[in-house]
């Protein structure tokens, strides 16, 4: 009994350990962004604390242009695929038509190949119906989300039938059956599905960066890499650290609030859009 | 009556398809549309303003025939094998250990998962700092060891090395946390009835909860392969493929061929050679058993 205190103890100390090794990165950036500049970089950073740094890249940067555009492409991006999605799962859930096969095949292929690899094709097609550099160019390939479509519709199927029915014979229509009976019971998959679609859209860089030309429509995170790469932040450290503080602090903040729901929305959905 | 039933049948089809339109259309014009036009582009000469020109072939001949090609090759496949593994060794490491009971064990696990809600952008951002020449933090640790600092970007042998290290730390938590769930759904009366056979902790592991995970770590392994392919945030940040292209990954390449070489049938052919890569990896996704535990 005794050796098996001492495992547990051991393992307790080696599980906090790397859990600080893992904080670490985060510590760093946290107390760099909040303390005056320095000459040397220090990993224990002790010179006094200021807003100075975030003060100074607000203003350098456009960051509240920024932050309302990124505000409004996750917003906007999740109420259509809120939409998009609740129709296609109900549809996929309970009603019985041909070609239903092939339309799962076509949700296979969004679920295997991300959006990112296909870069060249989707910036022809953008350019084609002319909406590069706009903030709905940005959202339109992820309008129709598999994921999505997925979780819902294996929620929807765990709601019994009689359910649906009943509301039916009370003369209820379509919509009403969708919103009254499906969507409550459905609840924990539109908030798994809600936490992934925004993590993954405020955190999005690639897609946004090849559509959008100008700061009227470009998000954070484009942003920050701009910053980042300019002659401004070059070996200034506490500059981009502030920069990188004001774009990941909502989404830490509502992650280290409501950690385990975060968790467990991952793992059910299984992937990243 | 059997006419009442085909016309119900037709409207049932009809409400179906209608509900999946605009979900299917944009899945139609944004993902399957552009995999075949890939494949397509990837047979013409075309450049940005030009007209295409058919060349069969040819993209693919001048890849192959291209050391640059070959090298990018061999830096994603040389980087998927330094973080594939290790990410999912790691993952697993941590899995065990905060598959446990206790006051502060939510707080352990968010501190490994926390990097997966943070844009790679901004890790990157940080990390280069760690890794920046003489006065980054890395450097600083081997001075103060009295060893040489490395500057670990600008070398051509280390550039890798330390992507797929920053690269670990961010996924380890993610991969994590399918493990933690898939030991979890695990029976607790096997590991039971191990210890009562008289299964000390390593040999339950190895014999018992090991292969009971097999499906999970399938699974865990497209998900690895997947992101370590589809990521170019980090090239993109902090090298841009220097120096000389030692750590150009591929779907960077596709990015460089395509936006900075306006080269559009040689970028098509690259993603052609994604997609397939793609296509490998994802195949234990058909396979698997584990399809139902993950996707319910």
């Amino acid at each position: 009994m005794n050796r098996q205190k001492t495992v547990s103890a051991l393992l307790t100390a080696l599980s906090v350990l790397l859990a600080l090794i893992w904080l670490a990165p985060l510590y760093w950036l946290v107390m760099t962004a909040l303390t005056k500049t320095t000459f040397n970089m220090s990993f224990f950073p002790s010179s006094p604390f200021t807003f100075e740094n975030i003060q100074y890249v607000w203003h350098a940067v456009p960051f509240g242009q920024y932050y309302l555009n990124t505000i409004i492409l996750v917003v906007v991006t999740f109420l259509i695929q809120f939409l998009t999605s609740t129709m296609a799962a109900y549809s996929l859930a309970f009603l019985n038509f041909r070609g239903k096969a092939l339309v799962i095949v076509v949700i296979f292929m969004q679920i295997i190949i991300p959006n990112d690899v296909l870069i060249i094709p989707n910036y022809l097609t953008l350019s084609e119906i002319g909406l590069i550099d706009t903030k709905f160019g940005i959202m339109i390939p992820f309008l129709g989300s598999a994921m999505a479509i997925f979780l819902l519709r294996q929620h929807f199927k765990t709601v019994p039938r009689a359910f649906g029915e009943a509301a039916k014979i009370d003369g209820a229509n379509l919509w009403q059956i969708i919103w009254r009976v499906y969507m409550p019971c459905a609840k924990p998959a539109y908030m798994s599905f809600a936490v992934i679609s925004v993590s993954y859209h405020w955190n999005n860089y690639l897609w946004p960066l090849i559509v959008t030309r100008s700061p009227q429509n470009r998000p954070l995170t484009v942003g920050l890499a701009i910053f980042a790469k300019s002659k401004e932040a070059d070996m200034q450290w506490s500059n981009v650290c502030a920069a990188t503080l004001i774009i990941i602090l909502p989404l830490l903040l509502a992650f280290f609030i409501m950690q385990r729901h975060f968790m467990n929305s991952f793992v059910s959905a299984g992937i990243k859009e | 009556m059997t006419r009442n039933a085909a016309a119900r049948r037709r409207k049932e089809a009809l409400q179906g398809w209608m509900l999946l339109l605009p979900a299917l259309a944009i899945m139609l014009v944004f993902t399957v549309y552009p995999v075949f036009r890939s494949l397509y582009l990837s047979l013409f000469k075309y450049r940005m303003g030009k007209v295409p020109e058919w060349i069969g072939l040819g993209n693919y001949e001048q890849l192959f025939s291209n050391s640059t090609f070959w090298k990018v090759m061999r830096n994603t496949v040389v980087f998927a094998l330094m973080t594939v593994l290790p990410s999912m060794a790691l993952g697993l490491m941590l899995a065990l250990l905060v598959n446990r009971r206790g006051r502060h064990i939510g707080f352990i696990r968010s501190s490994f998962f926390y990097p997966s809600v943070m844009p790679m952008i901004a890790i990157a951002s940080v990390w280069m700092f760690i890794y920046m020449a003489r006065n980054g933090l890395f450097d600083q640790l081997l001075i103060s060891l009295g060893l040489e600092p490395m500057n670990v970007l600008s070398n051509k042998d280390t550039v890798l090395p330390a992507m797929a290290v920053m690269y670990d730390w961010k996924e380890a938590g993610y991969l994590m946390i399918f493990f933690l769930s898939g030991i979890q759904s695990i029976s607790q009366d096997v590991t039971e009835a191990a210890a009562i056979d008289g299964a000390t902790g390593w040999k339950t592991f190895r014999y018992i909860t090991l292969p009971l995970l097999a499906p999970t770590t399938l699974f865990v392994s497209t998900i690895a392969f997947t992101n370590c392919f589809k990521l170019a945030d980090q090239v993109i940040i902090m090298t841009e493929g220097a120096p000389n292209n030692a750590s150009t990954l591929l779907l960077y390449y596709i990015y460089q061929q395509g936006f900075t070489n306006m080269n559009y049938g040689r970028s098509s052919a690259l993603t052609v050679i994604m997609l397939a890569l793609l296509m490998v990896v994802s195949l234990p996704r058909f396979f698997s058993q584990d399809r139902k535990i993950h996707y319910n």
